[in-house]
């Protein structure tokens, strides 16, 4: 079948085999390019995984020296490492939880309730979002020093459940806004009451989302550093250990925990992933 | 509960109350206390410090530190736009390609993100090193003089930026391609819209939100930076947060420091008014 277009304009069949050809050298340039991206953030990773089986000679860990185990063995072998691990994995563990509780009461009122002023409020909880960290840990020092509060794990705790909040309510408010309020109304037709139906109605369905919020801030708090640094005093957190590391070169067990931490968190992402594949594909 | 089931309405504000306490505590007060030491007058010798509505710390602030000032924002848009060039083709090929290993590549994508930041900086600081590969292989190939180096320059600064926020710039872009219909593209297609024309009219501006929010997410974070300009640059590369850090941390001089965070909050401010003006964006805040 011709169409009228096509009797009138001979030359194109010619032009479509080469259209075709450009479209495929197209889609293979785009997928080469993907990769290279993909390549140039997996790049740094490799690294800092490499190193951490280096065995430096001098204070420098940046020349391949020659492969050991040492580093893995002895990751404790600094000093002050172990502690500054140990003060972040505290603070994580605190500020994510309480970050996690906060966030999501506003992220459930945020999306169930159509209440007066609810863009204002989303509003303001974008807006630590939308700072850059270092105001935000400047701020925080500014508000310290005139309490003339003693600086140290409180200060930094209290800092990290702030920056926090924000995203936990977006994590939270991600996966609610699927969320059925007639399943949570049915529950009350059938004489729950609230209580009652928060906890065995409402709280299974967002129950994916606070835990994702949960590990989000986690992570988030244990990376940081920046506002940490503002806030923390003679408290040494690990990214405050590895910037004091940094100046005078930054010992290979840094690069174990690094790549310890990066396993650990990609394994539980990784679970995550399969456990939703498996829920999508109705397996209990 | 019989008083929450009298008074629905206020269920909402309850919820909300905690976090909001928090956020205005720690968020909005200090920002009053960093405005209210913008303002004082600090003794040369003693360092004390009084409240003097001291105005004069503002243009004293910038004119101290017009390059530094400037240079953030120079380097912050410059790598903006790297990480857009960088991140729109993997985001498109992972929407449009990425078939049932989307998930698995968008893991890929947040990897680095786990490694400590600081960790992932010093990386670098590695990989650019001028005992290390890349230095070698430039120099071999005559692209780098036998002294040249990439730490420490210009260019090392903007590519640990670039690198290190560019998680921020694939996930917006990745949701907002993801959610482009694609039968909207076949139709231009059938129209006789080439794929070169039904990309720039029908999946470029359906993806603008993503660019926009990006665009944020890596511009904000990038003109605070100081990690890259420390870790990576010298003194000469020097951006607006390495003064404020430094001032507030080691050289004790608070009304500077705090007038300098401020003036860098305005101005992301009022670029970002300014830009989401122009491109339109009311979804960001959602």
């Amino acid at each position: 079948m011709t169409t009228v277009a096509e009797a009138l304009s001979p030359p194109r069949p010619r032009r479509r085999v080469g259209r075709q050809a450009l479209a495929l050298v197209r889609r293979h340039a785009l997928t080469v390019y993907a990769l290279l991206a993909l390549l140039y953030l997996l790049l740094p990773i490799a690294v800092v995984a490499l190193f951490s089986f280096n065995d430096p000679r001098g204070r420098f860990n940046y020349v391949w020296q020659g492969f050991t185990w040492d580093n893995w063995v002895g990751w404790d072998a600094v000093p002050g490492l172990r502690s500054a691990l140990e003060t972040s994995l505290e603070i994580a563990a605190l500020s994510s939880v309480g970050a996690t509780a906060l966030g999501t009461l506003m992220g459930l009122a945020l999306v169930r309730y159509s209440f007066r002023g609810r863009s204002a409020a989303n509003l303001f909880v974008f807006l630590p979002m939308a700072t850059p960290e270092i105001v935000l840990g400047s701020a925080l020092l500014a508000l310290f020093l005139t309490m003339t509060a003693a600086l140290g794990f409180w200060t930094i705790l209290v800092a990290h459940v702030m920056f926090n909040v924000s995203y936990v309510v977006v994590t939270v408010k991600a996966r609610l806004i699927g969320f059925d309020r007639h399943l949570e109304e049915a529950a009350m037709d059938l004489g729950a009451n609230e209580w009652t139906t928060f906890r065995k109605v409402t709280l299974p369905l967002i129950a994916p989302g606070v835990l994702s919020a949960l590990l989000l801030s986690f992570a988030l708090s244990v990376d940081d550093f920046v506002i940490t640094n503002f806030v923390a005093g003679t408290t040494v957190t690990f990214p405050l250990f590895v910037w004091g590391a940094a100046r005078v070169g930054a010992p290979p067990q840094v690069n174990v925990i690094g790549t310890a931490i990066f396993v650990i968190a990609v394994g539980v992402m990784l679970v995550n992933v399969l456990v939703n594949i498996r829920r999508a594909k109705g397996v209990p | 509960m019989t008083f929450l089931r009298r008074h629905r309405r206020l269920v909402p504000y309850l919820l909300l109350a905690p976090g909001v306490a928090w956020l205005a505590v720690f968020f909005v007060v200090p920002l009053g206390f960093l405005a209210y030491q913008s303002l004082e007058e600090q003794d040369v010798v003693t360092y004390e410090t009084s409240f003097a509505w001291a105005w004069h710390n503002y243009p004293d602030a910038i004119s101290g530190n017009l390059p530094q000032l400037l240079r953030s924002f120079e380097y912050a848009a410059l790598a903006t736009a790297l990480a857009l060039l960088i991140s729109y083709p993997l985001a498109y090929w992972i929407a449009f390609h990425g078939g049932r290993w989307r998930n698995v590549l968008l893991l890929l994508v947040i990897a680095p993100f786990f490694v400590t930041y600081l960790i992932r900086t010093l990386a670098w600081q590695s990989i650019l090193a001028d005992e290390g590969p890349v230095v070698g292989l430039l120099r071999d190939l005559h692209l780098l003089s036998p002294s040249g180096r990439l730490l420490d320059t210009s260019l090392s600064v903007v590519a640990g930026i670039t690198y290190n926020f560019l998680p921020f710039m694939v996930l917006p872009l990745y949701v907002s391609l993801e959610q482009v219909d694609r039968s909207l593209v076949e139709a231009a297609k059938d129209l006789y819209a080439s794929t070169a024309k039904a990309f720039l009219r029908v999946t470029l501006p359906l993806s603008m939100p993503g660019v926009v929010a990006g665009t944020l997410l890596t511009f904000i974070p990038a003109a605070g930076d100081f990690v890259n300009a420390q870790l990576l640059g010298t003194p000469k590369q020097w951006m607006i947060g390495n003064v404020i850090q430094s001032k507030f941390l080691e050289l004790i001089d608070y009304p500077t420091a705090s007038a300098l965070s401020f003036l860098l909050m305005a101005a992301i401010l009022a670029l970002v008014a300014v830009y989401v003006r122009v491109l339109g964006s009311e979804r960001l805040t959602g």
